[in-house]
């Protein structure tokens, strides 16, 4: 009796805890060993949620998230260090040339859009959209807007403020490249700051303040702030998930990419960690305040996944930076 | 002028030269006072169940005490939502980084103290090296972290690297194995932290040594005592109250310290903790600083309950020393 109890309980045991066992993520529980990721502190939120609920999965694996920022995640990544690196941009010629010489092929998957945000105070009542133009004649080194006057004679005679993140950030390349051309020169005189939330500080408190961040620091402070509607040509939009979602909010509405070595792939638990990102990236993106990317490009990454599809669809084969929507590009 | 006149105006000089002061030392306490408020009142609820709290004090439910803490911030890891994060993997990581510090710069320093003030004769080199010392002691801490990533983590380049396997010494699998080069390890952030303290150790162990009566020393070598018993039996335990108090305030000095590991690369995230110097590791200032950058406004409350930590651990370090300083003073004299 008592063991026909036992048997009872056994079996009940071993059935609860198969009900309990992860389904779709394969067996992420027998993986064993370590991951190595940094890069872009941008990204870090999502590589954060992303690791959190795959580390409660796969308890034998250790894995790491470090900030090194874009630029310095790739020299760490190019030198073998490190399995997937986190960027913000997509990779630069010069980079991508250190990992052939290091003979380091790489797996390129979009996993999430980051809209940057252009905002100003509050009380700023002149401003309600500008041009891609008139930001490029703001931010730009050689550029004639310094005080509000000179892009509409009806607007005020103060100097405009300007904030901007670091120089060594993947949001400045960007922003950078969108306004004054990888080439131009972004002022020098701006308020710089590696601290997102110093910018807001500092645009909240200024009325002649313009600045530009991650759209995720606007919606926390959107009461303090007001965020600029952007006329790509096609009449003014403001960023929002659905406007960066359906490619109209441009082009301040950029991918954020994990880089995978393809080396690194072949070990059992980064290809389950990779699986798992790219199975969950779209919850955990709009849980962290990032816009999922739209289902199709989803499908094309997990494709590009699963035939270890290597090198960078962003650089044309003599090293120039392709533009345009992610989707037409990325394939 | 007369005499008097003159008395006057030297008092009122005297006067207004001590309400400067006055004010001086006002101002940076005022500063301090409204840096610590400000974390104080932002960090308090992550430190503290609001509810218990209530309970306790205001309706006097002396059972609840032990809830008062919430313990989950010190027992859980980082995550994505703020009412879950926790300091485990940073706090744990910062005592093993501190613990391998402390195990390399304590010999080394007070070695190198030793061999400069009590053996080698006063040279134009031991000059030199005694110069060098006081002035690495004001190199910024990140250049150190170069020093550290180029020497530790990476050898320069001449063992592991892209395209060759790392070299593994020991039995394999085991928490005490090595690696090398150490890489992102507790045992490279430890060597990397001994280099920034070093100096401070160096220099506070130096002054201790000259602070001990030279009739002491003399008196001992006099009955026949070697230069060694001499150092080990008289020099040593004279000093030993000043040596502590100035590696326990270079110990804290390195617990503080961000800038020669975020060089190194350590990471932020990362849901364990080390079992050996092998180990990946993050620090608690690392985890701060994070914190205080996310955009949402409750991880800026978790980056003020984790300054409370550390300047807490800091504090205690602090007594540590004061409190040794003073038994072990009164124990010699």
């Amino acid at each position: 009796m008592q063991r026909a109890i036992k048997t009872c309980i056994l079996t009940l045991c071993a059935a609860l805890a198969l009900a309990a066992a992860p389904r779709g993520d394969g067996d992420l529980s027998k993986l064993k060993g370590e991951i190595k990721i940094d890069g872009s502190s941008t990204v870090y939120p999502l590589s954060e949620a992303i690791t959190e609920d795959f580390s409660k999965q796969a308890r034998g694996v250790r894995a790491t998230v470090g900030v090194s920022g874009t630029g310095g995640g790739f020299k760490r990544f190019c030198r073998g260090e490190i399995d997937a690196c986190n960027a913000s941009r997509p990779i630069t010629k010069a980079e991508r040339e250190a990992c052939e010489k290091a003979s380091i092929e790489f797996i390129e998957l979009p996993i999430a859009f980051d809209g940057l945000c252009i905002a100003v105070h509050p009380k700023n009542d002149w401003v309600k959209s500008l041009t891609v133009e008139q930001i490029r004649r703001i931010y730009g080194a050689k550029e004639s807007a310094r005080r509000w006057k000179d892009l509409d004679p009806s607007w005020p005679d103060r100097p405009i403020k300007v904030y901007s993140p670091g120089t060594d950030s993947g949001t400045f390349d960007y922003f950078r490249e969108v306004t004054v051309g990888k080439d131009g020169t972004i002022r020098p005189d701006m308020s710089v700051s590696e601290d997102d939330n110093v910018l807001v500080k500092g645009v909240e408190g200024d009325i002649d303040a313009i600045g530009y961040f991650g759209l995720t620091y606007y919606k926390e402070n959107s009461g303090l702030l007001r965020a600029i509607a952007i006329d790509g040509g096609k009449g003014p939009v403001a960023p929002s998930d659905a406007t960066i979602l359906d490619g109209t909010y441009t082009p301040f509405s950029r991918p954020l990419f994990i880089y995978v070595s393809k080396k690194a792939a072949a070990r059992a638990e980064v290809a389950g960690f990779v699986g798992f990102a790219i199975e969950h990236a779209a919850e955990l993106a709009a849980e962290i305040g990032y816009t999922p990317l739209p289902a199709s490009t989803g499908s094309t990454v997990a494709r590009n996944w699963s035939a270890r599809k290597t090198g960078t669809q962003f650089l044309d084969p003599a090293g120039e930076r392709v533009t345009g929507r992610l989707a037409e590009i990325y394939n | 002028m007369s005499g008097a006149a003159r008395t006057t105006a030297r008092l009122l000089q005297d006067r207004a030269f001590l309400l400067l002061c006055l004010a001086f030392t006002s101002l940076s306490v005022l500063a301090l006072c409204i840096l610590l408020t400000s974390i104080a009142v932002q960090g308090w609820s992550g430190l503290f169940d609001a509810e218990a709290v209530q309970a306790v004090f205001t309706e006097g439910q002396l059972s609840r005490v032990k809830d008062l803490v919430r313990w989950s911030f010190f027992s859980e890891f980082a995550s994505r939502r703020p009412a879950n994060a926790g300091i485990h993997a940073p706090l744990v990581g910062s005592v093993w980084v501190c613990a391998a510090c402390m195990l390399f710069s304590l010999p080394m320093g007070v070695g190198t103290a030793l061999y400069l003030e009590e053996f080698a004769a006063k040279s134009r080199l031991t000059r030199f090296i005694d110069l060098n010392v006081r002035n690495l002691a004001g190199v910024p801490s990140i250049v150190y972290g170069i020093i550290g990533l180029t020497a530790f983590s990476r050898m320069f380049g001449l063992i592991g690297g892209p395209d060759r396997e790392p070299i593994r010494i020991g039995p394999e699998g085991s928490a005490f194995s090595l690696t090398l080069p150490f890489g992102q390890s507790v045992l490279s952030g430890g060597l990397t932290l001994m280099l920034v303290i070093l100096p401070v150790i160096i220099i506070s162990t130096q002054e201790a040594l000259r602070a001990v009566p030279k009739g002491l020393r003399q008196s001992s070598l006099a009955l026949g005592a070697t230069l060694w018993q001499t150092t080990w039996r008289v020099s040593l335990p004279s000093a030993l109250p000043g040596i502590l108090t100035g590696s326990i305030l270079a110990l804290s000095r390195a617990i503080g310290e961000a800038a020669p590991l975020l060089v190194l690369g350590i990471p932020v995230f990362i849901a364990s903790t080390p079992e050996g110097p092998m180990s990946p590791f993050t620090v608690l200032p690392f985890q701060i600083f994070n914190w205080a950058g996310r955009p949402q406004p409750a991880f800026h409350q978790l980056a003020a309950s984790a300054i409370i930590v550390l300047l807490l651990v800091l504090l205690s370090f602090n007594t540590l020393a004061i409190y040794l300083r003073h038994r072990l003073q009164s124990r010699t004299s």
